[in-house]
């Protein structure tokens, strides 16, 4: 199964961009369903973005953040063809990882 | 108790009006090329600074703010997954061993902008979606929801492999054709719901302007996005799903997924913004 | 004046009596409004509110409220039949909107 995480991280000069669309319900736990029962949190809670063995971009997540989230942020330091370590945790314990290259 | 017999009162009032009216208008010749022509030129004329081909963005291309946010989203866009389910579910074949490819003019690549079309053995509008369910119907499979999840994702992967070519809509000399285009012309200017408002009175009317918190899109090129991942349904949604959603947001009951109404509605609305490039799938607040 | 007094109390029983609905009353209001419902229905113009209203009525007519069952019956025929007015007028006034 392809991963829930799609990345693309572009060099500018010392400036890396990088976004980033993950695929997760990210349920709040408020919402309730046709039947009337509340739907259960599910959601990520920490998110890692790694260059070089270190975080360059970590994020805690709650029930504020809607399905399929998207990030886009910028860092120094990046090279070309370095590689970018994503990486979430949810609530559940559940976890995903990629790697991607620098364009 | 004053509002039931101010509706009362107006009801007879209008109705001693009617009785009095003089012969209805004279009945008009249905004139698509003609419709098509002042359609594009009232959109171009209060836009002047757009392209034609800007229409098909919807909301972005009314306000500039709006616009540098989804140039952004795009890059990544939210209807991705479904766009790839989509592929999926295309090139998959039905337990028969046909698929979709067995129903559609050209493997079904590239042909969404020739939907909806006319089926004079049917005499009625056939749209993909339509097309797409009788395809699986005549293969053993059950029929889908018209309104999201896998129609969405199905339509979504045509619609990509038509990305950028003309819409391409056309109405046969045929008086059922006609009349269902005109009827689709009326429903789209007809006032409904207990907001007694008409498609028009927003998307004619208003494009541009706010209702809440959204700006509205214009109906030049309106489905052209279509199916659209819509932010505020956290997921994708076809035609139909939004024809539906429209007439509960005025307070009017909303018909069946391809009533007739609906797919006549479909024929104008797509006739109307034929040349304008197919955008979909796409991405809206 | 004892008099007067019984009679104004009689006359204001008699008169809330008169006020009160019955379930009949209800009955004849909710049908009244449901038919022209159904009425806009063919013609393919029903509103959400007149459904809910309908709703409403039914659920005080349910639990023995027949006064309100009744307001809320009258006020539902009432939608109903301004949607059918609005149909039946929008057969024509469609054109006012048409972009020429």
């Amino acid at each position: 199964m392809a991963s829930s995480i799609r990345v693309r991280a572009t060099a500018n000069g010392d400036i890396t961009e990088v976004q980033a669309l993950i695929q997760h319900p990210m349920d709040s736990g408020f919402v309730k369903d046709a039947q009337g029962n509340l739907i259960p949190p599910h959601f990520i809670q920490e998110l890692t973005f790694e260059y070089d063995g270190k975080p360059v971009f970590v994020a805690d997540w709650g029930p504020a953040v809607s399905k399929d989230p998207y990030v886009k942020f910028s860092f120094k330091g990046g090279k070309k063809d370095g590689e970018l370590k994503v990486s979430w945790v949810d609530n559940k314990g559940a976890t995903d990882t990629t790697t991607a290259k620098i364009q | 108790m004053t509002s039931r017999l101010a509706i009362r009162a107006a009801t007879t009032l209008a109705l001693g009006v009617l009785a009095f009216t003089p012969a209805a208008r004279a009945a008009e010749t249905i004139d698509p090329v003609a419709d098509n022509a002042a359609f594009q030129k009232f959109f171009t004329d209060k836009f002047p600074k757009l392209q034609l081909k800007d229409f098909v963005n919807g909301p972005y291309s009314m306000n500039e703010d709006l616009h540098k946010q989804w140039e952004e989203k795009e890059e990544f866009p939210p209807y991705e997954f479904s766009l790839e389910d989509g592929k999926q579910m295309f090139t998959t074949p039905f337990k028969n061993g046909k698929s979709y490819a067995d129903c559609f003019p050209n493997q079904g690549i590239g042909i969404r902008q020739n939907y909806p079309y006319f089926d004079d053995k049917d005499g009625k509008v056939v749209t993909l979606e339509l097309a797409l369910n009788r395809c699986r119907e005549a293969n053993g499979e059950a029929p889908i929801s018209y309104v999201k999840d896998e129609m969405a994702a199905l339509t979504a992967y045509m619609a990509f492999t038509s990305r950028g070519k003309p819409m391409d809509i056309r109405i046969p000399n045929d008086p059922r054709a006609l009349a269902a285009y005109q009827m689709g012309k009326e429903y789209f200017y007809t006032r409904r719901g207990q907001l007694n408002f008409s498609c028009a009175t927003c998307h004619v009317q208003s494009p541009g302007q706010r209702i809440r918190a959204e700006v509205l899109a214009p109906a030049l090129g309106i489905l052209n996005a279509m199916p659209i991942y819509r932010s505020e349904w956290s997921g994708m949604g076809t035609t139909s799903r939004r024809f539906i959603t429209c007439n509960s947001q005025t307070r009017g009951v909303p018909l069946a997924p391809e009533s007739d109404e609906y797919r006549n509605l479909e024929y104008y609305l797509s006739y109307v913004s034929n040349g304008l490039p197919i955008s979909g799938p796409g991405a809206r607040p | 004046m004892r008099a007067t007094a019984i009679v104004a109390a009689l006359l204001i029983a008699n008169a809330s009596a008169a006020f009160a609905a019955s379930e009949a009353d209800y009955q004849a209001a909710y049908a009244a409004a449901e038919a022209a419902n159904k009425e806009a229905g063919t013609l393919r113009n029903q509103w959400t509110t007149t459904a809910s209203t309908l709703a409403a009525s039914k659920k005080a007519g349910d639990a023995g409220d027949f006064d309100t069952a009744v307001a809320q019956a009258k006020e539902a025929e009432a939608l109903a039949k301004a949607s059918i007015f609005q149909a039946t007028s929008e057969k024509e006034r469609w054109k006012d909107m048409e972009i020429h």
